[in-house]
């Protein structure tokens, strides 16, 4: 069997389209795995491993959390609110004491962008990055693409195009990566204020008008509007938002054709999605949350299988 | 490198016969009984003896699954290359079943061992049986004994015991090489 490329999963940009491959194939055995009676293998018996969260999440987290736990592996979690940091320690000191610990694998969010690759530089164990910033979240899209590819047969091909708050998402820019290559065609879709400048030299599209965008798309990914991330107003008002990039069904009927909704999450319903969308079938929402950790196991096994004691 | 031919296909049509019978004798019509093939060798075996089982022995009711057990080893890590995973395609549960397990040849008993803790995974079972078609007698690391075998083997540990099946390499036949 293939190995990783890379020592850690610090972004998608660092992967070739084989890594995606071989993640993918692992995650279809351990995506059996999770449906079993008991949904738990020993194969991470001897690893211990640390999840750093020094920004908020649920699903990421209890992905990770589970992904983990299913492997066998035992878990240390870590929120930087209840943590030392609050009182000036820098992150390669909080980091190194966990590892003085004897910890295996480090699964970190951080605000910062480049934490992850700025710690892989420093400390002597795997890292994940489980979103840094607004840089990349490559396990998100790995899973996106992944539940695209159980949904749809393939990405290679596909046209997807993003919605949203791009300026201020990690899991644009990773998905973008991801799903370029391979050999998905990616369009963007938001208010010009929340798209970033230099989108195009990706090599990607952007489009300002909703129903144009989605008459093109097999998929439409759906993101929130990250008013946490915002220091200035990006648009008049949420209500304008959801009048112009708000998906509703009847959007969505006047397409001729079925296209697949996804979202991340958190969901704001009612204001880039409405409930009735959110909770349709074309909506593959759930999908991507088992997805996630059957794409988690997959990575953590394919770094561990790295480790030599 | 010379090698030996073992048994020849004729041999093995013989085996598969005797090993079918001696499977009806403890299990009978095999309404509680599940034959699990281990991935990826066992389950051409397993397949040849179902086949058997349901057209010459007209048992009609057979379930076969198909264990991989890549999860369950104890040597993650510890080897050069690293292992890749198999499908596993057991639709049914075991729970208070009979169950066979099927492989090809036993050596160490490492993989036994793997595929007993994986197959927990799917409920507790009655009782837990172990076909093989080679065992190599003396080269077991742990207590795992066959309750059915096509011959037993008394291969010394430089020696590799090699089964090719006619869906694979066009001819059913087993080799003994030496390094």
């Amino acid at each position: 069997m293939d190995q990783l490329s890379v020592e850690h999963l610090l972004g998608i940009k660092y992967l070739k389209a084989t890594d995606i491959d071989l993640i993918f194939k692992t995650a279809d055995h351990f995506k059996e795995v999770i449906n079993r009676p008991i949904k738990k293998v020993p194969s991470l018996r001897d690893i211990t491993i640390a999840n750093l969260f020094f920004e908020n999440s649920t699903r990421t987290k209890l992905s990770f959390e589970l992904a983990e736990k299913r492997l066998s592996a035992d878990v240390i979690n870590f929120s930087a609110s209840q943590s030392s940091v609050k009182k000036g320690e820098t992150l390669i000191d909080t980091v190194n004491n966990i590892l003085s610990m004897k910890v295996d694998i480090v699964v970190m969010r951080h605000g910062n962008v480049g934490a992850g690759v700025f710690l892989s530089k420093h400390v002597n164990a795997k890292i994940i990055n489980a979103g840094d910033g607004t840089h990349e979240h490559p396990t998100q899209a790995l899973l996106d693409s992944y539940s695209i590819r159980e949904k749809l047969g393939t990405v290679k091909g596909k046209k997807i195009v993003i919605v949203g708050d791009i300026l201020h998402s990690r899991v644009a820019l990773s998905n973008i990566f991801a799903l370029q290559l391979q050999g998905a065609q990616v369009k963007v879709c938001g208010p010009t204020t929340l798209i970033p400048k230099y989108i195009t030299s990706l090599g990607v599209e952007v489009e300002t008008n909703l129903k144009k965008a989605l008459e093109w798309c097999d998929v439409a990914n759906v993101l929130r509007v990250q008013h946490e991330r915002m220091d200035i107003k990006y648009f008049p008002s949420t209500r304008e938002y959801t009048q112009l990039f708000g998906i509703n069904k009847d959007v969505l009927d006047n397409l001729g054709k079925k296209i697949v909704i996804m979202h991340p999450g958190p969901i704001n319903r009612g204001v880039e999605i409405t409930s009735e969308v959110a909770d349709s079938d074309q909506s593959i929402i759930l999908n991507q949350v088992e997805n996630g950790v059957a794409v988690r196991m997959a990575v953590i096994y394919l770094l561990a299988q790295q480790i030599k004691r | 490198m010379s090698k030996k031919t073992l048994l020849n296909s004729k041999d093995i049509e013989i085996i598969l016969h005797r090993l079918a019978c001696e499977l009806i004798e403890n299990h009978n019509d095999f309404s509680n009984t599940v034959l699990i093939g281990l991935q990826p060798r066992g389950t051409y075996l397993a397949n040849r003896l179902t086949a058997l089982l349901k057209n010459e022995y007209s048992i009609k009711d057979l379930k076969l699954g198909l264990l991989d057990i890549t999860f369950y080893r104890d040597d993650f890590r510890r080897r050069d290359s690293p292992l890749a995973a198999t499908s596993t395609e057991i639709d049914f549960l075991i729970e208070d079943k009979k169950v066979v397990i099927i492989d090809d040849v036993l050596f160490s008993g490492r993989s036994i061992r793997a595929a007993l803790t994986a197959i927990q995974s799917f409920g507790r079972p009655e009782s837990i049986e172990l076909l093989v078609l080679i065992d190599r007698r003396f080269s077991r690391h742990l207590p795992i004994q066959p309750n059915y075998k096509g011959r037993q083997v008394d291969a010394i540990n430089e020696e590799k015991v090699l089964v090719s099946w006619k869906e694979t390499h066009k001819k059913d036949a087993v080799y003994i090489e030496v390094k």
